[in-house]
């Protein structure tokens, strides 16, 4: 049935992109066009009520709603997906933060013990610009839209 | 503690040893206590634990790095590795488990011989020889391990998740790990590698406890690992 096919076409299309390492800008962009073409489907649904059952019938499903359905769990996968990549990169930069105040901190504590007894103190601004190097630049185009 | 041991005369002062510590107040005191009698910096960063191992450590003549929160024993690894670099006077970075499953003798011939050989990295393996023995499930799961790390990394380990590593200040540079849980093991061999410096494997015992049994890596986890290099 054209459904199944359209249906595994999907679900690969999505793994393939899973797998594939994030070019931002073109995720973004196909977010966006899928996006597009759901509020066009939307307003096309309303308008024509029947439109929906008779593309569902071209593909080989019973009624509108169930092809409802599946678009319903394909877009469900997007989702889930969009979420762990944000995640991500909310994780990466609260370790970014912690890590940071955690370095600043500790060498602040070394120096205080260290001006009593006159050893050289530790180079602070080192660990500081390596911090700012490792910035997640691409995580902020991986947020959904 | 320091009386004339056989084989280290002084604390070796330009060598940190970085423990990644979470919740192993029973034991890091003794790990602490086992390290400082042949290395002068000793770092502990902990990892949000909840229990007493900050204390114990502290008590023990640890410096500590203190995550505000749990973000994992790769995130430790960057955080303290960054700490020793913070040290102009530092030139080998020495990653160390908490759990003291690591014989501190090892640590200090894999010190020694990445000075003799002009080594920057040096891997410790519980593979190279028989002296430690791993049951029958947790060779596989190591083995596996290997053999993606190996793949994901164009390297020829023969042990990934041995937390015994020597890494000379110019590799420890490079290293970027962005893996927060357990799949740095495998970025920290895949970042090093691509360095180009030179590296060897050495062979070290690791000490299974009971209790390192217990909180050693499971099958399950074994899976995230596997997620988490696989979906970036």
């Amino acid at each position: 049935m054209w459904i199944q096919i359209l249906l595994v076409v999907a679900l690969l299309a999505l793994g393939f992109v899973v797998l594939r390492r994030p070019g931002s800008d073109s995720h973004q962009a196909l977010r966006r066009l899928l996006y597009g073409l759901f509020v066009l489907a939307a307003i096309l649904s309303v308008l024509f009520p029947q439109w929906l059952s008779w593309l569902a019938r071209l593909v080989g499903v019973g009624r509108g709603t169930d092809l409802l359905l599946y678009a319903l769990v394909v877009m469900f996968f997007v989702f889930v997906y969009t979420q762990y990549r944000r995640n991500v990169a909310i994780q990466r930069q609260l370790t970014l933060l912690a890590r940071r105040v955690a370095l600043q901190q500790a060498l602040e504590e070394e120096r205080a013990a260290m001006t009593g007894s006159g050893a050289p103190a530790p180079d602070q601004s080192q660990a500081v610009t390596r911090q700012s190097d490792a910035s997640p630049s691409r995580s902020t185009s991986s947020n959904p839209d | 503690m320091t009386d004339a041991s056989p084989a280290g005369p002084v604390p070796a002062p330009d060598t940190w040893v970085v423990v990644p510590l979470y919740n192993e107040a029973t034991v890091i005191g003794d790990v602490v206590r086992g390290l400082r009698e042949r290395f002068a910096h000793v770092v502990c960063v902990d990892d949000g634990s909840q229990d007493d191992s900050v204390r114990q450590a502290a008590a023990a003549g640890a410096t500590i790095v203190r995550h505000p929160v749990n973000l994992g024993q790769g995130a430790a690894l960057q955080t303290g590795i960054e700490f020793a670099l913070a040290h102009p006077d530092m030139r080998y970075v020495v990653t160390f488990d908490a759990d003291g499953q690591h014989r501190v003798e090892d640590a200090v011939e894999m010190v020694r011989r990445a000075r003799d050989e002009n080594l920057a990295i040096v891997f410790g393996s519980r593979f190279l020889d028989d002296r430690t023995r791993p049951g029958l499930l947790k060779r596989i799961v190591l083995k596996t391990a290997v053999w993606v790390t190996n793949m994901t990394t164009g390297t020829r380990l023969t042990d990934a998740h041995n937390g015994l590593r020597v890494i000379r200040r110019d590799a420890a540079e490079r290293v970027h790990l962005t893996q927060d849980r357990m799949a740095h093991a495998t970025e920290i061999v895949l970042q090093l590698n691509r360095t180009g410096l030179p590296w060897a494997e050495q062979a070290v015992e690791l000490i299974y406890t009971d209790y390192s049994k217990a909180k050693g890596q499971s099958l399950l986890n074994s899976v995230n690992i596997l997620v988490d290099l696989v979906v970036r």
